[in-house]
């Protein structure tokens, strides 16, 4: 009965295989192959999606994702420089500011951005608008924690031989500390726009015009006119893997390069 | 003091006046009423046990600490006046760190120019050659575009002292430069600071060399639990100190491997 260590490992091994076929089986039997064909993976009647994904479904979850990125990093390090403040206002503010967006959901702050803002003001905001304000003030609220995270990383030392040079606190912070603090961030701020791609979707809350959909109202756009079931927005999935994937990659080599240059 | 080197202007020395300086922190005083004046030119070595207060001295003068009373005279500058300008106080205040606290993210030539010409807006071109002159002063201008990560510990120490002296400061703080070193790069920073206070340089060092205080120091000044015990020129307090507390002190640095076998 006793096995010797080899032993053990491959018997481990080939449970593990087994447990592997018996699922992919399982999946196998219990697909209904027939519908699957017409309405998943209905590939013959996706044509007319193209060139248009392209030109406007992905260019627009592009332009959404850099708008939202772009409020959501200056207002992050405003939060992240507001929590750190000798001044205690501020650091409330902020910590209010973060639990509150990160507490809800991102739908609700489209929702409130895209009818509850307008409604209260009598103003109508363009899509370009809502989508940078509320997509950008929920990613501010994880990016400031990112970047205090980084801030305070930067070793203590840093900030005494900037000041010990006759810098001021702020120009310390512009030359020294922050430039080493984003090269800190750089894996998990790459992620936080990873999520923010995806978040993008939420859009479809607001009534959009055709040439403002994004790649998942585009996809379901397709649902409805083209026939061929759920196809089109698996074809969507992978065009937001078109962007994920690489900046997954380019964390990765980020990471990497930290972890090489630490000794 | 003589100025040696041909290269470099003479250096402009400030002195330092320290009255009755007391720090705590939280119900821990850890410096008890310290005076202590360096004239200008003047090399002062201040040792004693670690936990004496000397690094925390020493941060006190260019304000990385805030004193609870006392005051601080440094040149023309009142330190521990609360209208002081801080940051112009600074710039005349080279400070050299134990762990050197280079710019990892800049250049040796970056780190001694930064602050050249963010702070006292020298143009790109004088500030580079500043940093240049004194890199070469420190023997590493051959070292100008590496990465402080590229260096050894002694050559990064160097460099800190090349950065601080791009400022053109009147006195040189040093918080135990060589502790953080291998044995084998020490005296390559020793010999940069030997050489610094015989062009004239203000320096005030904490330190555990005592072969360094004794042949380059005007005075040591003893200190142990946040007062000073013992001062005066190198030869007596090291050679023959008359404190108890100087003694025993000098017996475990000097002769290490004799601890806790002799009972005085």
């Amino acid at each position: 009965m006793a096995m010797t260590a080899r032993q053990r490992a491959k018997v481990s091994l080939y449970v593990q295989a087994g447990i592997f076929v018996v699922a992919v089986a399982a999946v196998i039997i219990a697909v209904d192959w027939k519908t699957v064909g017409t309405s998943v993976f209905n590939f013959a009647k996706i044509g007319p999606m193209f060139p248009d994904i392209f030109l406007v479904g992905l260019k627009n979850t592009l332009i959404y994702t850099a708008l939202g990125f772009i409020v959501g990093l200056s207002g992050g390090l405003l939060l992240a420089l507001m929590k750190l403040s000798s001044f205690p206002l501020y650091r409330w503010l902020a910590t209010g500011y973060i639990e509150f967006f990160r507490g809800v959901p991102a739908l609700l702050v489209f929702i409130a951005f895209g009818y509850g803002v307008p409604l209260a003001f009598g103003i109508q905001w363009d899509v370009n608008i809502i989508v940078m304000v509320s997509l950008g003030m929920v990613a501010a609220a994880y990016i400031a924690e990112t970047l205090r995270a980084g801030l305070q990383a930067v070793p203590k030392g840093q900030m005494e031989a900037a000041r010990s040079l006759g810098m001021p606190h702020w120009r310390a912070m512009v030359s020294i500390v922050i430039p080493q603090a984003f090269k800190i961030v750089l894996p998990p701020l790459t992620n936080e726009i990873i999520l923010l791609t995806k978040d993008s979707s939420l859009i479809y809350v607001l009534g959009l015009t055709a040439s403002q959909y994004e790649l998942t109202k585009f996809g379901r756009d397709g649902i409805s006119s083209l026939g061929a079931g759920l196809t089109p927005l698996l074809v969507a999935g992978a065009f937001y893997l078109v962007i994920t994937i690489p900046l997954s990659l380019l964390a990765r080599k980020f990471e990497s390069r930290s972890a090489r240059t630490k000794r | 003091m003589n100025n040696s080197t041909g290269s470099t202007a003479t250096v402009r020395a400030a002195g330092v006046n320290i009255k009755d300086l007391r720090k705590s922190y939280g119900s821990n005083e850890v410096l008890k009423g310290i005076s202590l004046t360096v004239e200008p030119g003047q090399v002062v070595c201040l040792i004693g046990p670690s936990g004496s207060g000397k690094s925390t001295l020493l941060r006190c003068v260019n304000l990385l600490e805030q004193p609870n009373a006392g005051t601080i005279n440094v040149g023309s500058f009142e330190a521990t006046d609360p209208d002081v300008d801080l940051n112009k106080m600074r710039q005349s205040v080279g400070m050299v760190f134990q762990h050197f606290n280079l710019f990892p993210h800049l250049s040796v030539l970056e780190n001694c120019t930064i602050s050249q010409t963010k702070v006292l807006k020298r143009s790109k071109s004088e500030a580079s050659e500043v940093a240049r002159r004194n890199l070469e002063r420190v023997g590493l201008g051959h070292l100008a575009d590496r990465f402080p990560d590229q260096l050894s510990g002694g050559q990064q120490q160097r460099v800190a002292i090349a950065r601080a002296l791009s400022m053109d400061p009147q006195l040189m703080l040093f918080d135990e430069p060589t502790s953080a070193l291998d044995p084998e790069t020490v005296g390559d920073v020793l010999a940069v600071m030997r050489k610094l206070a015989q062009e004239g340089m203000t320096m005030l060092v904490v330190t555990h060399e005592m072969g360094f205080a004794r042949e380059v120091a005007d005075r040591v000044v003893f200190m142990d639990a946040g007062v000073v015990v013992e001062e005066g020129p190198a030869e007596n307090v090291i050679s023959a100190p008359t404190q108890p507390r100087t003694k025993e002190f000098l017996r475990r640095v000097l002769d290490p491997t004799h601890i806790g076998v002799e009972e005085a």
